[in-house]
């Protein structure tokens, strides 16, 4: 198994993820259909979205809670479905919801989640300690996560995420709750890991101020379906729109359509 | 380390931790056979005389008899709290963390598993010391022969609870397990009374009983506790577990399980 995905693969021109027409339903109601986009190694991506677009669907199909019917989802073009140990391996998540466990401590977190990808206990020592350095929260490594307010809890799982050294981290909505200074420094955090380090963000919102017009890309998903992807410039280009606030307006404002999903 | 052993230690550290964290679970776990040993078994042993039957070579007191129902009914609890714990970790989000490893899935499952009977043998041997002090007596080899016993029902109660937490979808409709699945297996078995005395009330109540996978758990314990080993009880434990492992499995596959149940089951 893997330890060290970032620096093995980011010299690659394979894009970290690739989505290639995706759809999925729960019964009767369509959440995604025929969903396509990139994202590239070293870039911060973000999926814009309004609530029901289908962003968490997508997340469960990504990490593989659900398997897609139809189409092909590959993360460093490992195919989820045939090749699910390699994708997933370079694949760092932090879901919407918290997944901590309150219980037991910081360390005993971060520890647990190493030997899910199957890191022994002294690199996964060394690795905690690096990545909860830098996230400020090393002398908060022995206290249980109960403990923690809401944005610790954030940097602990984006530590958490990082410990594999994955080449895509996903992140749902992760600055849910959490107020301004502290949102600022999650999206401060992660743009430097994809400039520094090579990784490959991909950011669920619906916010537009999380997103930098000079240096991120941008998947729109409205009601399942992708309305643009690219450039924040060429999506506004496109839309004719003077503003991304306003091309996200623009590209979201249809009728209703049935069936829609979160 | 291999990663799999890895993995397979991690999650047998998480549960002990959460475990030794849980003092009144462990206490709570103790409790239950603890009251029908020292309560329940006082008042029925006047009224319920015991023939001598295997694995027993003479006759025993009542107490005596239900010590190894009262250790598989542990295991069974403790399968079912493995299994509302599961559908907590579901609902809480954390199951999502155990399931997006790049181990395969039904390795995970089986870890989970084992990590769920380590903390039920525990828990029986702490029981059986108790046992041991109020005056139950047991031969010195039966608490090394039981272990295997204990290893593989707590296995199949264990596989039993992880194909419940596939089907439920809230912990609200825990309860319901309690009524349908636990009390049903628990009393429609040898653990409180012995077969004969069961056919001689009711065959049809027998006929269930020797169904009853737990019946079977219940005297392979039994007899292990004793230095015997019986390879029906053992035929059957084996049956159950590797059906209900295989049918848990499955309802974790990412193409079922959590399909078809609406954009929340996408946050679960």
């Amino acid at each position: 198994m893997q330890t060290n995905n970032t620096q093995q693969d980011h010299g690659s021109a394979i894009p970290a993820l690739s989505v290639e027409s995706v759809s999925f339903g729960y019964g009767e109601r369509q959440a995604l259909s025929d969903v396509r986009f990139t994202a590239p190694a070293g870039r911060f991506t973000a999926l814009l979205g309004p609530n029901g677009a289908g962003k968490t669907t997508l997340f469960a199909l990504i990490t593989r809670l659900h398997r897609a019917p139809s189409g092909r989802i590959a993360i460093l073009g490992h195919d989820l479905a045939t090749d699910p140990g390699a994708a997933l391996a370079r694949l760092g998540i932090v879901f919407q919801q918290p997944t901590l466990d309150l219980d037991l401590s910081v360390a005993q977190n971060l520890r647990y989640f190493a030997a899910l990808h199957g890191i022994g206990r002294s690199e996964a020592n060394r690795r905690l300690e690096e990545e909860l350095s830098r996230l400020d929260m090393l002398e908060r490594a022995g206290e249980k996560v109960r403990k923690l307010n809401g944005g610790h809890r954030r940097r602990v799982e984006i530590a958490r995420a990082l410990l594999h050294r994955p080449a895509l981290l996903l992140l749902d909505e992760p600055t849910v709750g959490l107020d301004l200074p502290t949102r600022r420094r999650l999206i401060d955090h992660v743009h430097s890991l994809c400039r520094d380090e090579g990784i490959a963000a991909l950011w669920a919102t619906h916010l537009i101020d999380e997103i930098d017009p000079a240096a991120d890309r941008v998947v729109v998903l409205h009601r399942g379906r992708i309305r643009d992807e690219g450039d924040v410039a060429e999506v506004m280009k496109r839309s004719g729109a003077p503003s991304l606030a306003n091309a996200f307006d623009r590209l979201t404002a249809e009728a209703p359509r049935e069936g829609a999903a979160a | 380390m291999n990663a799999w052993i890895t993995c397979l230690y991690g999650i047998l550290t998480r549960e002990l931790l959460r475990f030794l964290h849980q003092r009144e679970r462990f206490l709570g776990a103790l409790v239950r056979p603890l009251v029908w040993l020292f309560i329940f078994a006082a008042g029925f042993r006047a009224a319920l005389g015991i023939s001598i039957i295997p694995p027993y070579e003479t006759y025993i007191t009542y107490e005596t008899y239900i010590v190894p129902g009262l250790v598989a009914m542990i295991q069974l609890f403790n399968g079912m709290q493995s299994s509302l714990s599961m559908v907590y970790d579901r609902e809480m989000g954390s199951m999502r963390i155990l399931l997006s490893s790049p181990l395969p899935r039904w390795y995970l499952l089986v870890c989970k598993l084992l990590a769920g009977v380590a903390v039920s043998v525990l828990q029986a041997y702490a029981f059986l010391l108790i046992a041991l002090a109020y005056g139950i007596e047991l031969p010195a080899m039966g608490w090394v022969t039981v272990l295997p016993a204990l290893i593989v029902n707590g296995l199949m109660l264990g596989a039993l609870g992880m194909l419940l937490s596939s089907t439920i979808r809230q912990l609200e409709n825990f309860a319901g397990v309690m009524n349908f699945v636990v009390f049903p297996l628990f009393f429609l078995s040898s653990a409180l009374y012995p077969l004969y005395k069961m056919q001689e009330s009711s065959e049809l109540l027998y006929t269930l009983c020797r169904l009853n996978p737990f019946t079977h758990g219940v005297e392979l314990i039994r007899h292990a506790l004793y230095g015997q080993f019986s390879a029906e009880a053992a035929l059957v434990v084996l049956g159950s577990l590797l059906l209900f492992m295989v049918l848990a499995i499955r309802g974790y596959s990412p193409t079922r399980g959590m399909t078809n149940r609406g954009p929340a089951a996408a946050a679960e």
